[in-house]
């Protein structure tokens, strides 16, 4: 900096290192942990110097937890997530960006206020949608008693029943998870700063709406796509209420929920090395897409809270 | 706001916008609108049969002791979190700013803990804090001389939830304040370093003072992260366990809903978190408005 401080900059490197080795030490620990075997891992304390089971471990939770059905269905459920997410949210903000229309403002309003409505407030009628996706028309139906008029006017007893169920699919862990306040709002703010000659001249040139999206404003916005795919991604697979709450078929669930099968127990054996194993593979996803991906992650998470 | 050119067309802005308002209408409007209607009925446990009781689901909350007591184990427990998970993130970035070389090693080292799931930073926890084989338990154990065991005592069972929670966040904390650091003009601290400020000096009279937006920003973003996001490490670590000590309000919601299947209760208690919600987005947005910058 401006003076020579060696007994402070010696201090700073020192306090960061520990700050480091704080922040580091449950996954170094873990890992450790991963090598040994059963009866090292249940020793008071265990040891420190890594044991010659890590194959044999990795093996054992990976097929004890099922990881791989469920890992899959992390990385499927989290990229649906991301793209629907980016597709869903910037196609809207094109639309209340670009066009003039009667109802722009209510919609921009009502997407916006889901932003006081996480998953974690409103569980149950949720949960209750995802079970029967077609019930407001079923509500509808009954409140309108249309299954009397049907009956009128075709002379038979006609009852309408209306049930379609997201439960234990795909659709059911995506669709609730895709609709999104914060991109909107990111991409509104992003279009509202290109500049108004680019549009005009598209038009000038007899660009269609689409081709504009096309050919200009996505090349424009790539560098928010990419911080938003890292931020999305880490978001989805980390996800944990809502695919609790709609998967019960545990070939299902996502891998954050089924590694709570191999956490020991009171009276199981306290097979820590196993269940730390399945921690490190399904933590692995999406630690690696934030580190190779920094320079994004960062960009996204800062943007994204403006 | 719209642009001075747009396009005009009939259909192609309400195709556009059409999947997102049908998602946020299915997913979001259309269940809180029957949460709310549920909190004012009183169903049996199958949901068959109801009644409409008023404010009774409400006014039977307020009363219950339970739940009094999980607002104040949120309070708490959201306040320790973002205490903890805060101070540590600014000092460890006041020294990372400090620290000339391995600036980008630094940064790599410590962001990653945020793409940890929270369930996952606490399944880590639960054994690092293990009564019988945690290493971190045994220290406290031997060194701090406490009986540590947070299968039997609450206050164990809230330290380590605070713990696992506050680990994960420290580098989301550190993120921000590291963005906040950069973004203080060099001009200032060297004006101030010819007046004979030393380096603390420097830090708590120019940059402290001028990270006090990010410091509220953080502040609001870790508490709404301790009240809903960390239902994963309540779920793993302890289910709101021994005798209801770490059962936050999120927790609580689930467990009467779920668990429970008293609806009514649970709709009740839906609504009220939605009402906080929408106090903390309001002053958050006053906020932001008025103070928050961001550099770079």
């Amino acid at each position: 900096m401006v003076e020579k401080t060696p007994l402070l900059d010696f201090l700073t490197y020192a306090f960061l290192i520990l700050g480091i080795f704080i922040v580091g030490f449950p996954i170094i620990y873990s890992l450790i942990a991963t090598t040994l075997t059963l009866d090292e891992v249940s020793r008071v304390p265990m040891p420190f110097i890594p044991g010659d089971q890590f194959m044999v471990n990795m093996k054992e939770a990976w097929t004890r937890g099922d990881l791989g059905t469920q890992i899959l269905n992390s990385f499927v459920m989290a990229s649906g997530i991301t793209v629907g997410k980016i597709a869903v949210s910037m196609i809207g903000a094109f639309s209340i960006v670009y066009f003039d229309y009667r109802f722009r403002v209510v919609a921009f309003a009502s997407v916006f206020c889901t932003l006081m409505l996480p998953v974690e407030v409103r569980i149950l009628p949720t949960y209750e949608m995802a079970a029967n996706i077609l019930s407001p028309i079923q509500t509808m139906w009954d409140l309108l008693q249309l299954d009397r008029l049907a009956t009128w006017v075709s002379g038979h007893e006609i009852s309408v029943n209306l049930n379609f169920s997201l439960l234990d699919s795909y659709a059911g862990l995506i669709l609730p998870l895709v609709a999104s306040a914060t991109c909107t709002f990111l991409f509104r703010q992003f279009f509202l700063t290109v500049p108004e000659e680019l549009c005009e001249a598209a038009k000038m040139d007899g660009a269609s709406p689409m081709m504009f999206f096309r050919k200009i404003l996505f090349p424009l916005s790539k560098t928010n796509i990419a911080a938003l795919v890292v931020i999305e991604f880490v978001y989805g697979y980390n996800q944990y209420l809502w695919p609790l709450l709609i998967t019960t078929n545990p070939k299902m669930t996502t891998a954050v929920i089924g590694l709570q099968n191999l956490i020991p127990q009171a009276d199981d054996l306290p097979e820590w090395n196993i269940a730390l194993c399945g921690v490190i593979l399904v933590m692995l996803p999406p630690v690696l897409v934030v580190l190779f991906m920094q320079r994004w992650f960062v960009k996204g998470l800062i943007e994204k809270e403006k | 706001m719209i642009k001075r050119s747009f396009f005009k067309s009939r259909t192609l802005p309400y195709l556009l916008i059409f999947p997102q308002v049908a998602v946020t209408l299915t997913f979001f409007y259309w269940p809180a609108f029957q949460g709310i209607i549920q909190s004012f009925l009183l169903s049996d446990p199958f949901g068959r049969r109801s009644q409409f009781v008023w404010f009774y689901n409400y006014v039977e909350l307020f009363t219950d002791p339970l739940y009094l007591k999980s607002i104040l184990t949120t309070f708490i427990f959201s306040i320790a979190v973002a205490f903890v998970s805060i101070s540590l993130g600014l000092f460890i970035a006041a020294m990372a700013n400090r620290a000339i070389r391995a600036k980008a090693v630094t940064r790599t080292l410590l962001i990653w803990p945020y793409a940890v799931a929270p369930a996952i930073s606490g399944i880590m926890w639960l054994f690092l804090l293990h009564p019988s084989y945690g290493i971190v338990a045994l220290g406290i154990k031997n060194w701090l001389g406490i009986d540590w065991n947070p299968v039997l005592y609450g206050r164990d069972a809230m330290a380590m939830i605070v713990m696992a929670s506050a680990w994960k966040q420290v580098s989301y904390n550190f993120v921000f304040f590291m963005a906040g650091m950069q973004a203080v003009p060099k001009s200032l601290i060297e004006a101030a370093a010819i007046d004979g400020a030393g380096p603390f000096k420097r830090f708590w009279f120019i940059s402290f003072p001028l990270l006090s937006p990010t410091f509220f920003f953080l502040t609001v973003m870790n508490i709404i992260y301790s009240f809903f996001e960390t239902f994963g490490i309540i779920h793993t670590v302890t289910q709101g366990g021994p005798g209801g000590s770490t059962n936050i309000l999120v927790y609580k919601v689930y467990q009467d809903g779920f668990v429970g299947l008293n609806l009514g209760s649970s709709a009740a208690q839906s609504v009220i978190l939605m009402s906080l919600i929408i106090v903390i987005t309001f002053l958050q947005f006053k906020f932001v408005e008025k103070k928050v910058q961001y550099g770079g």
